[in-house]
């Protein structure tokens, strides 16, 4: 896989899951208080930060061969995830991911919320809020930035392309002070849930023993071919609830 | 403590299997007979997995929308 490659895939992956953690951060500073929130944020970023510390290092000392076997499962897992919610949202059989219907919604539940201090945080609501947004939507990035980096032995570009997509997406959040509800995130989840799904084949293959025909260059055909297939899931899954649709109708008017 | 171990428990459950832990087996399933041909039958079934993931995904899917409108 090339570094533009990589650096793609980890970028687009983590500028998804920091538009989400974003938007939990806005509507627990905005609604509460920033002082609580940021404090949140730090001790969340310090705990990723440490599981990167602890996991990347310990990652290089496993051997290749172990490491694709077991990260390309795990890829795959979780890439049949991301393409699979995409797929049910693009083809209107799930609500899309709406930043601004979850902004409303966690600013409906803050402002409710009861104000407390404790050990030493002036508003601990806001602290918790921030604090589980960013360690949950960071443990994905972690995951992603990790297994990428270390099978592809890169790991400070894979860092360096989460780290990157963190710091456009807070930048341009700060500049708006508002949920980033523009971004096509369905469509992105798409891409990255078609690259983690070809990486977690590839990988995984090559760990149980497989060799793949012309070796990498065979991600050429895996990356295109998992991505016809996502869309034609999505052709059909679009076709089959418009003749579902259609047929309740027709079948109310024969019935009267 | 036990309910604590139950919410971690889950927790990385949902984190890594998600809402249909059969996508999660077919690939443990595939990866397994991978292996198995490779080694036991010297059989470079590189094809295996990804004709696997693109059936579970459909699966999947299936059992998504069955029934719905």
């Amino acid at each position: 896989m090339s570094s533009l490659a990589l650096f793609l895939t980890v970028f687009i992956a983590c500028a998804v899951e920091a538009v989400e953690a974003l938007t939990i951060v806005l509507a627990a500073g905005l609604t509460r208080e920033w002082r609580s929130t940021f404090q949140g944020m730090a001790v969340a970023l310090a705990v990723l930060a440490v599981i990167v510390a602890v996991l990347g290092p310990a990652l290089t000392l496993v051997p290749l061969t172990a490491l694709r076997l077991v990260v390309g499962a795990l890829l795959a897992v979780f890439g049949l995830q991301w393409l699979r919610k995409a797929i049910l949202r693009a083809s209107g059989y799930k609500g899309l991911h709406d930043e601004e219907a979850i902004y409303a919604r966690q600013v409906a539940v803050a402002r409710t919320a009861a104000s407390e201090g404790r050990h030493g945080v002036r508003d601990w609501y806001a602290f918790t809020l921030s604090f589980k947004g960013v360690l949950l939507e960071g443990l994905e990035v972690v995951f992603i930035a990790i297994t990428f980096g270390a099978n592809q032995q890169n790991q400070g570009l894979a860092a360096a392309a989460a780290a990157a997509a963190v710091v456009v997406v807070a930048a341009v959040g700060i500049a708006v002070r508002a949920p980033l509800s523009r971004v096509p995130e369905n469509t992105l989840k798409f891409a990255v849930g078609v690259m983690l799904t070809s990486f977690g084949m590839f990988w995984g293959a090559e760990g149980a023993g497989a060799s793949w025909p012309g070796n990498d260059a065979a991600l050429l055909a895996i990356v295109p071919g998992t991505a016809l297939v996502g869309l034609g899931y999505t052709a059909l899954l679009r076709r089959a609830r418009a003749a579902g649709r259609a047929a309740v109708p027709a079948a109310g008017r024969s019935a009267a | 403590m036990s309910r604590w171990l139950r919410s971690f428990g889950a927790f990385w459950y949902d984190f890594v299997i998600g809402d249909d832990w059969r996508g999660a087996a077919v690939v443990a399933v595939a990866l397994a007979l991978t292996a198995l041909l490779v080694h036991a039958a010297s059989v470079n079934a590189w094809w295996l997995l990804p004709v696997a993931v693109i059936g579970a995904l459909g699966w999947s899917l299936r059992r998504a929308t069955s029934g719905k409108p």
